[in-house]
């Protein structure tokens, strides 16, 4: 199986999220520099966090318009799983793969901390080894991580299961504690906070296995794990 | 803010004539005293620089450590104090830019930020909190872009630092010691400016940093653009990999300057250079402007004509300027051209070898009678203290710091910040201890003492995390060295931590000097800031969580040494009174000992016993554990002294171990064959820290309300006083 890691100019996580896919769950992993073609034969995505162009204009906004969007866009229609991790999720919302909006914390404040995530949807490539209301201990680390959606796309995602976690607590003034939606047909999935940073037991002050499950999640959706 | 008098006749007199404007404002970068460290280099000398692990390489700023199976870890600091107290945002920002370059120099890739911050009284003064919070900001932004986590450091607030900051940051690299860029330049080869472009910021900075903050010189702040720093990161690491890199180095104090003249001297080459092949942000810059700005994000290389193709051709991936501004020489000169014509040209070694000074010292007059105390108003309820200090801003928890910071990326924090010392995992299955440490308040009343207290309180941190300090890091901050008074205190701080080194075999690496730190109300207190680097071969010590019955220890005396202490200073508003002297014997007899008990894991806990002495180091444990403690003041060993002496003392070489019922036994006999000073001096259940002499209680309070107080009120002060 073979997963894409996507690059940008000014990516910070691209090497750790690498260093778990192949390290710690033996997959193939593979850089794609924002400017490449992703291959066809392609079984997963991940867009790693950092700031693409430095956040300018607004986080992710620029990135979102890299030629290798129209092919992230192209395998997120084909149901090919896609994850996008704290800037890779602002990416994703602004190429209007995933709905709602990043915005400012409501400190105003870069915030680096561990915090609990629920999870709210069992059934995405990403989170089908949890049960549901599971909790994961897990740190976020951005500048602009409140998600905000109006009340009619609210509304919309719960009908059509879309919020994938929430927050344990209150921690930026996301709407309804959202930290992280996917898209209708649950392959794209964009999250706050970083499993890549809590899947190793040795800098996971606190539990390790729930954000394992992050990953092992698609190592079964991908007939590798049962 | 140019050349002394006498310095232009000497110059004058080197070269032969009278030197162009060029010439003048090349000089005047290199022989000020940021870039020369006139005043201070031919003392710097008597630190050790040499130990088994370190590796001399030439050219370079940063200091470089084996640590094993062929890995190398690199370290430096530096300050931006001038700018910093000018344009704090800009100021901090552009000093974690500078210092991480220094990093990227030797060829490895930076993997931890540190930053010591220190401000004037933010509780009274607006200046001073408007200072820090937009420093914070500036480091936040800086190091959280580049993805380079910031772990550690320190924050202090001393009226000495009025309307003035100290913005110190350290940085760490790690890589194969094979990938070191081993400086050195071929016949023919060409020499390249990389980065960003050349503007007019910070023109002038060095002499800027070379004098006493009179004016508000923004122009001589440089502006920070931290995307451009990680794509320059990135593009060197693909040229190194690709061995496209002959010699390096970045662009800080001086510009292009100092670059020039500096890897001119070291490789002992000449450059011949085109100020018209330099990118600039403007299309006017004359070409004194060009050779002096300090733009960031800029890195000089030199490169063989065969492998520049490749270097651009990385630099087009990462859309970074790349310009090819001159060539080796083999006349060690440095000549500056536009076009054709000559707009400076002299020996390299003229240019990068200021005359170094002999200064006259003195010893103070105000230190004849410091250590004498004065009659204290006497306190009747220490619990309200207590909550005093926890709620001190020297004291209280930086979490509304290291917070804003990305202390995660990188996923090698395996010791996060807010504990003794952090530590990093590395690839060779080791792990790296970095602690950085001050003491304005000792260095002050004891110059000598205080800054071997500094040394040593960062060698405890590590060692807390059972890591052996393996280097050290010094950067010396003082007044103006042309006051004997204050060049005497910067000699004694120097000449503390040179005996302090040897005696511990702990070779300096790397270091700064930062003079000229006046405030409108005089010289700051002197700051030496010390950083120790430790090495773990097995496993840190990871704090555990303490449960119900685990035993409290204390090792080390508690001596009668209050002098500087927060007790003092912050309570009883009085400057002065013994400063706390280390043992050298003692003191490495506790580390040994410590060290000893960690490898064979006895101890769940070890915690530095530090500022706020030996009340506020238990209150740390038992407030981060959310457990309670009773302590028997009775019990600890030491001089015989009043309550609040053995509370508030800040004697050094003491830890407090936190341990098992079932590994008390152990302990004690290691402790008792090494001969070391130890009590077991509580036990910890409830709710309550408590502090009692014999069965009167002199300290009661609840966890959870200390914990709140201490925990939120920096936060507080900064966003609602």
């Amino acid at each position: 199986m073979k997963v894409g890691v996507v690059v940008f100019p000014g990516s910070n996580c691209d090497r750790d999220m690498f260093h778990v896919l192949t390290d710690v769950f033996h997959l193939d992993a593979q850089y794609y520099w924002h400017d490449k073609e992703l291959p066809k034969n392609i079984d997963a995505v991940i867009l790693p966090g950092g700031f693409s162009y430095g956040d300018r204009l607004r986080a992710g906004v620029i990135a979102a318009h890299s030629p290798i969007i129209k092919d992230v866009q192209k395998m997120a229609e084909k149901g090919i799983p896609i994850l996008g991790v704290c800037n890779g999720f602002q990416i994703l919302v602004e190429s209007g793969l995933l709905p709602g909006v990043l915005l400012k914390n409501d400190s105003l404040n870069f915030m680096c901390e561990w915090t609990d995530l629920i999870v709210e949807n069992n059934t995405t490539p990403f989170t089908n080894q949890f049960k549901l209301n599971d909790k994961i201990p897990i740190p976020i680390a951005n500048g602009e991580g409140k998600y905000y959606a109006d009340d009619d796309t609210l509304k919309k995602l719960k009908k059509k299961n879309q919020i994938v976690f929430r927050y344990g607590d209150v921690v930026n003034g996301s709407s309804n504690r959202i930290a992280g939606v996917c898209n209708e047909d649950g392959n794209v999935v964009g999250m706050m906070p970083h499993p890549e940073r809590a899947v190793e037991s040795e800098i996971n002050p606190i539990d390790n296995k729930p954000s394992s499950l992050i990953f092992e999640s698609l190592l079964v959706k991908m007939g590798i794990k049962n | 803010m140019s050349l002394e008098s006498q310095e232009l006749e000497e110059l004058k007199s080197k070269i032969g004539r009278v030197p162009t404007s060029t010439e003048l404002q090349i000089v005047a970068a290199e022989w000020s005293e940021h870039c020369s460290y006139k005043s201070s280099k031919r003392h710097l000398k008597m630190l050790p620089m040499d130990g088994p692990l370190v590796i001399t390489e030439k050219g370079y700023d940063s200091g470089v450590l084996d640590v094993g199976d062929g890995y190398v870890v690199t370290a430096h600091i530096e300050s931006h104090n001038h700018p910093s107290a000018v344009e704090p945002y800009g100021g901090a920002a552009t000093g974690v830019g500078g210092v991480v370059r220094d990093i990227l120099s030797a060829g490895t890739r930076p993997i931890a930020i540190f930053d010591g911050l220190r401000f004037g009284n933010i509780e009274k003064d607006k200046q001073a909190r408007w200072l820090f919070k937009n420093a914070v900001t500036g480091v936040a932004d800086y190091g959280n872009c580049l993805g380079i986590p910031t772990i550690g450091g320190e924050v202090e607030f001393d009226e000495c630092y009025e309307n003035y900051a100290l913005v110190d940051v350290a940085s760490v690299g790690f890589g194969k010691r094979e990938n070191l860029i081993k400086n050195h330049a071929k016949k023919g080869d060409v020499v390249v400016l990389m980065g960003g472009s050349t503007g007019r910021d910070g023109i002038g900075g060095s002499q800027f940093a070379s004098d006493s903050l009179e004016t508000e010189d923004r122009s001589a702040v440089q502006i920070p653009d931290p995307f451009i720093e990680k794509l320059i990161i990135e593009a060197i690491i693909e040229a190194r990999n690709e061995k496209l890199i002959h010699a390096m180095k970045d662009l800080g104090g001086g510009g292009l300057s100092c670059a020039v003249s500096e890897t001119a001297e070291a490789l002992d080459i000449g450059i011949e250079m085109d100020v018209d092949k330099v990118h600039t942000r403007e299309s006017d810059m004359h070409p004194d402007e060009i050779m002096v700005s300090e733009s960031q994000e800029r890195m000089l290389i030199v490169t063989s004509k065969t492998k520049l193709k490749k270097l651009q051709s990385i630099c087009k991936k990462f859309r970074i300027g790349c310009s090819v501004i001159g060539s080796v020489k083999f006349d060690n000169n440095v000549h500056v051209k536009k076009g054709k014509k000559t707009f400076a040209k002299m020996s390299a070694d003229i240019i990068a070898n200021a005359t170094l000074l002999d200064l006259p010292s003195k010893k103070p007059a105000y230190l004849k009678n410091i250590s004498k105390e004065k009659k204290f108003k006497i306190i009747n309820d220490y619990s309200k203290i207590m909550m005093k200090l926890l709620a001190s801003p020297n004291i209280a928890s930086k979490i509304w710091v290291y917070s804003q910071y990305d202390h995660e990326v990188g996923i090698r924090t395996v010791i996060k910040p807010g504990a003794d010392a952090s530590v990093l995992r590395l690839d060779n299955g080791k792990y790296l201890s970095v602690k950085i440490d001050g003491n304005p308040k000792q260095c002050y009343i004891n110059p000598r003492e205080g800054a071997i207290g500094c040394f040593e309180e960062a060698c405890r941190n590590v060692v807390c995390t059972g890591a052996k300090p393996i280097g050290m890091l010094d950067h010396l901050q003082f007044g103006s060295p042309k006051d004997p008074e204050i060049f005497w205190t910067f000699l004694e701080s120097l000449k503390g931590l040179t005996d302090f080194a040897k005696d511990f075999e702990i070779p300096c690496i790397g270091g700064k000097v930062s003079l000229y730190n006046e405030t409108p109300a005089g010289p700051i207190k002197p700051t030496p800031l010390i950083g120790v680097l430790g090495l773990i071969d097995k496993k840190p010590l990871i704090p555990q969580k303490i449960i119900e019955g685990d035993c409290l220890v204390i090792v080390g005396d508690t001596k009668d040494e209050l002098g500087g202490s927060e007790y003092f200073e912050y309570i009883h508003k009085f400057i002065g009174g013994a400063c706390p002297v280390v043992n050298f014997v003692d003191s490495k007899k506790n580390m040994n000992s410590i060290l000893d008990l960690i490898q064979q894991q006895i101890p769940k806990i070890a915690h530095d016993c530090s500022k706020g002495g030996l009340a506020v180091a238990v209150s740390e444990l038992c407030m981060t554990n959310k457990i309670g403690c009773k302590v028997s003041l009775d019990k600890i060993p030491g001089d015989k002294l009043t309550d609040e002496r053995i509370l508030f003392s800040e004697s050094h070489s003491r830890y407090l171990l936190v341990v098992d019922k079932k590994n008390i036994k152990k302990l004690e006999n290691i402790l008792k064959k090494n001969k070391v000073s130890f009590q077991s001096i509580g036990e910890f259940s409830g709710e309550k820290i408590q502090f009692v002499n014999d069965t009167k209680s002199i300290i009661d309070l609840r966890v959870d309300k200390a914990h709140k107080t201490w925990i939120n009120s920096l936060g507080d002060l900064v966003l609602h006083a």
